[in-house]
């Protein structure tokens, strides 16, 4: 065999290789350990709560870009924003002692926490903007969770390529002090790319968790079995849960 | 004695698949947002200091597109890379091959020393007297060992949102996130041209016994040792 074959035939091997190591469980299983591995050395290795940086009004960048779904075509939604979202509502619920609902009115007469984040997308750009709503936890602590409860779901109106788009987090995020429901950006109200009218700020991992368009808040007590059970719209698309890496 | 201490090949072949995986799985993952920034933000082309070519489908982890696909390999790899780097530079001070082949005394910093050991390469002349590594190729090694990949792995580090909240100082270390991410593929460029430069070296100096020694450890002498 020629060397130049050999050196070919080994590309390919490795190519196939790779694709089949890349499709097996085994390496899933692996996948799966080393995510947990980062996200255990990212919290062992901070202090306490590891809050994520927050910057001067002058480090704001001139323009947020929007990512995903940055316009809903729905009638509802439509009919929703040109009445400035007073009708909307978000429902909190699931494994929890007090179901209740919020409007924009009632999320806005709650405490609010602003911050100046860095917004990190899984693509690899950064914007950075000004966000203000109140402290998830807070909201969770009113409505008592159960103590089965272990991951906090997050319900989206908008939908992409069809499917609809959700989000979750463990109960660590969601009690972190920079986790709010933000229904400003920049000094205004959310602008629909950016997620119109509440969006989730998850400030210590990638874009894809911040889920826009908040119509409701779940309790849990596994992911399994909701849509494809991967905990996220991106992460049933192979994008890994934990995304603080 | 071998040539090449167990710990040490074990962590070179460790190592270069490491460095294959992760360097072929980050060309992937460079093709999703193929421009770089100085500070903290930035996410679109008008701010970029450098619109990244796309990378082919034959340099790339996997060989189609698939960002979720390549950060798996990314993320499996890095915890091998980073643990077994720790290994072997604990190895490497402990039985002394740092200091003996990788460290460069005060002595070697002799401007006539490098540029006589420069001409002798350039004249394709590589063996060195008493079996030891020239001056030029310890600070090659020990840069590459000691600089280049930790600064692999802080740069990496300061891109994820996670670890900048655990430790915010790796942002000021870098100027910023995007900082960090534009250093993080310089340097897996330096990494990429010192790893060329290896492999032509091994393979102007007699590759199959350089290979043997890697492998199986070597006879005692270190005459060629690229």
């Amino acid at each position: 065999m020629k060397r130049r074959n050999l050196l070919a035939g080994l590309a390919a091997l490795g190519a196939t290789g790779c694709s089949r190591i890349g499709d097996s469980t085994a390496f899933a299983g692996l996948v799966d350990a080393a995510q947990r591995l980062h996200r255990g050395a990212h919290r062992a290795l901070g202090p306490g709560s590891g809050l994520a940086r927050e910057f001067s009004p002058d480090d704001i960048s001139p323009f947020f870009r929007g990512n995903g779904t940055i316009a809903i075509p729905s009638p509802d939604y439509r009919a929703q924003s040109a009445t400035g979202f007073t009708g909307w509502r978000v429902a909190v619920g699931g494994l929890v002692e007090r179901p209740f609902s919020l409007s924009l009115a009632d999320l806005r007469a709650l405490p609010q926490r602003t911050q100046i984040t860095r917004h990190d997308c899984v693509e690899g750009w950064s914007a950075i903007g000004q966000w203000t709503g109140p402290q998830l936890g807070a909201i969770l602590t009113r409505a008592g969770l159960e103590a089965k409860a272990r991951y906090i779901v997050f319900r989206c109106a908008d939908r992409l390529n069809g499917a609809p788009y959700y989000e979750s987090c463990d109960l660590d995020d969601a009690f972190h002090p920079q986790t709010i429901l933000a229904h400003r950006l920049n000094g205004a109200p959310l602008p629909e790319r950016n997620g119109a009218p509440l969006r989730l700020r998850i400030e210590r991992q990638l874009g894809y968790k911040h889920a826009k368009y908040l119509t409701a808040i779940e309790a849990v007590a596994t992911i399994d079995g909701i849509e494809g059970g991967k905990g996220g719209y991106w992460e049933d698309r192979g994008y890994q849960w934990y995304a603080g890496i | 004695m071998n040539r090449h201490a167990i710990s040490t090949r074990i962590w070179h072949w460790t190592n270069a698949l490491c460095v294959i995986v992760l360097l072929m799985s980050g060309l992937n993952i460079s093709n999703a947002h193929p421009w770089l920034y100085w500070g903290e933000w930035g996410f679109s082309p008008d701010r970029a200091w450098l619109a990244v070519p796309r990378f082919p489908g034959w340099a790339t982890i996997p060989s189609h597109y698939s960002l979720a696909a390549a950060r798996d390999w990314h993320i499996v790899f890095a915890w091998v890379f980073a643990l077994s780097l720790l290994g072997f530079m604990v190895a490497a001070l402990a039985n002394g091959h740092a200091a003996r082949d990788l460290f460069t005394r005060r002595r070697e910093w002799r401007w006539s020393l490098f540029a006589q050991e420069l001409r002798r390469y350039l004249r394709f002349d590589f063996a060195h007297g008493g079996g030891k590594y020239g001056a030029i190729q310890k600070l090659a090694y020990a840069l590459t060992i000691f600089v280049l990949l930790p600064l692999m792995i802080a740069s990496g580090m300061a891109i994820s949102p996670g670890m900048d909240a655990a430790w915010p100082v790796l942002l000021d270390l870098f100027g910023g996130r995007q900082s960090a991410r534009s250093i993080h593929f310089l340097a897996a460029f330096a990494l990429l041209g010192f790893t060329i430069v290896h492999v032509v070296l091994v393979a102007l100096t007699g590759p199959w016994g350089q290979l043997r020694a890697m492998i199986v450890g070597g006879p005692g002498n270190r005459d060629e040792a690229a």
